[in-house]
């Protein structure tokens, strides 16, 4: 039974914060206490580095840390050895792009969307510039859905991979992944999924998905920051050259240069990697798990909803995604720049982001470069939309200025 | 004058002084194809965007001209900047420029020199719009230093 009242005594921010409305889940959310006494746990009681120790703790922090690929197996349904540990998404897709620039020539193409964050973009862009493939964009609908039929009219022989975020991030659109990865299968091309928004939120199933590669961080499903996952298809990951070289990755080396790699996943782990933070993803995850994340997703799901009818009868705001049933509310009020709307907001307590939001080339489907992006999660109230809703109604030209002056 | 600071201290003239200011910016628009020194400011904040434009004679400022998409804040303040710094020798700009960086670092400030821009003096409270209140201010202290430096 999903009790939103007891999860909320999990976080600490909360009880802290009473007065605060953190709608700012799509940038980051908040850690759960088993995740914060996971991690206090490590430096307290058995702080070592993990691969290269011979003693208890180290043996300890070696194998928690290892066992977290096992829980993150069971969180997207694959296999341990295709866990990869990495800082973030945008660390996973430089890689991912490090290693296809190896395979990519001249006229290649890669497939993305104009609702792309920045770092399943500019890792792309660089390719563009320096191995002069195509970057092709996926059509999208008002809303940033895909359209499957314009989606396989993408296609060509030049097509050698495809890469999009499950879930939008600015608004919330939930992308056919299975479909598209069968269509991209088709013409041999790599399917790529960024679930930043999507883990922590609903179900992701790798197998259900049939995608080759597949990345999130672990900050934006209630685990430490600085930690995150790449998941690939073992054969895939066999294949990829590791962006970074050093500490163990390595089996051995030579004088005369050369180099025996790890197998997958550990090639992809050089240097003492986020000990602690991967330990707190693990138990992120788990608890994640005990709770449902069917059910975590129905709840958000009810939640929107609510959200939506509440705000779509304000007359003083803009709202560019009411039909999706997920992710974010993005907003303008009309006549108030987003930041000074965001500012009004803030000095009452509520917490979201306004800008661009990362995806810098989306205003070419929403039509606006600057909007406010409401992002809640499985921890947020009725009674928080409420309050929330009431301030946005206030806002106007003169309260935004009031604030500062 | 102590009427006119009377002024500048009640809180509703400096809200309809920003708001005249965003809706009605004063020197907006950039000039073409004329020998106006030029800064774009968009590296610092994802937000704010903004140029601002430096028509220098000789020792005097003869024009300030800027556009961009911006929020109140840096709207408001760059426009109010142009009032002030046009018709003024850079030494005299490059004064109000530093009372005005005072005031938004919190520190004494004289007053008479910003006239209508105290309306940003408790931006400081809002640490996230500091960079708003300064953008067209920084813009326009690097043209004039870089200018300094020319010659």
């Amino acid at each position: 039974m999903f009790d939103v009242k007891k999860i909320r005594k999990d976080f600490p921010m909360i009880t802290n914060h009473p007065e605060m409305i953190y709608f700012d889940n799509g940038a980051t959310t908040y850690k759960p206490q088993c995740v914060i006494d996971a991690v206090k746990d490590f430096y307290e009681n058995y702080t070592s580095n993990v691969e290269r120790g011979d003693y208890p703790t180290a043996i300890k922090a070696d194998r928690t840390y290892d066992q977290v690929r096992e829980i993150i197996a069971e969180l997207i349904n694959c296999e341990p050895r295709e866990v990869a540990f990495f800082a973030n998404i945008t660390a996973a897709m430089n890689q991912i792009a490090f290693s296809l620039s190896y395979d990519l020539k001249e006229g290649d193409t890669v497939l993305i969307s104009e609702a792309e964050h920045a770092s399943n973009v500019l890792p792309w862009f660089r390719l563009k510039q320096e191995k002069k493939i195509n970057i092709r964009y996926i059509p999208l609908d008002k809303q940033g859905n895909v359209d499957l039929e314009g989606y396989a009219k993408c296609f060509d022989d030049t097509v050698k991979a495809v890469s999009v975020a499950y879930v939008g991030n600015v608004l919330g659109a939930v992308q056919p992944i299975r479909e598209m990865s069968e269509i991209a299968h088709r013409y041999d091309a790599l399917m790529i999924v960024d679930a930043a928004q999507a883990i922590g939120h609903r179900k992701v199933d790798i197998k259900e998905f049939d995608c080759d590669l597949l990345c999130f961080s672990s900050h934006k499903m209630c685990g430490p920051d600085g930690a995150g996952v790449l998941y690939g298809r073992y054969e895939l990951l066999k294949k990829m050259k590791p962006l970074l070289l050093g500490g163990g990755m390595n089996a051995r080396f030579a004088d005369d240069g050369s180099v025996i790699l790890k197998d997958p996943p550990h090639c992809f782990e050089a240097g003492t990697p986020n000990i602690e933070g991967v330990i707190g993803l693990g138990t992120a995850a788990k608890y994640l798990m005990n709770i449902g994340l069917n059910e975590i997703h129905e709840y958000e799901v009810d939640l929107r909803k609510y959200f939506l009818d509440k705000m779509i009868r304000l007359d003083n705001i803009e709202i560019y995604n009411p039909d999706n049933i997920s992710g974010p509310l993005t907003f303008n009020v009309k006549g108030v720049f987003a930041q000074d709307a965001a500012g009004y907001l803030a000095a009452n307590n509520a917490c979201v982001r306004s800008g661009n939001h990362c995806a810098k080339i989306l205003h070419n489907v929403i039509g606006t470069d600057q909007s406010i992006r409401a992002s809640i999660y499985f921890y947020n109230t009725r009674e928080e939309v409420d309050r929330f809703c009431e301030l946005v109604a206030q806002i106007d030209l003169e309260n935004a200025v009031n604030i500062f002056i | 004058m102590s009427d006119n600071s009377n002024l500048l201290n009640d809180p509703n003239i400096l809200r309809e002084l920003v708001l005249d200011h965003y809706k009605f910016p004063h020197n907006h628009g950039l000039i073409e194809g004329k020998n106006y020194l030029s800064r774009h400011m968009a590296s610092d904040s994802c937000i704010d965007d903004i140029t601002v434009q430096l028509d220098l004679d000789g020792d005097t400022i003869k024009d300030v001209r800027f556009d961009g998409i911006a929020c109140t804040i840096s709207t408001a303040s760059t426009s109010m900047m142009s009032d002030l710094l046009i018709g003024k020798t850079i030494a005299e700009a490059k004064e109000i420029i530093d009372e005005y960086f005072k005031m938004i670092d919190n520190k004494a400030y004289d007053e008479t020199k910003l006239q209508e821009a105290v309306a940003f003096k408790n931006v400081y409270k809002q640490a996230n719009r500091i960079k708003c209140a300064t953008i067209g201010w920084s813009a326009m202290k690097e043209m004039l230093e870089e200018g300094q430096e020319d010659k």
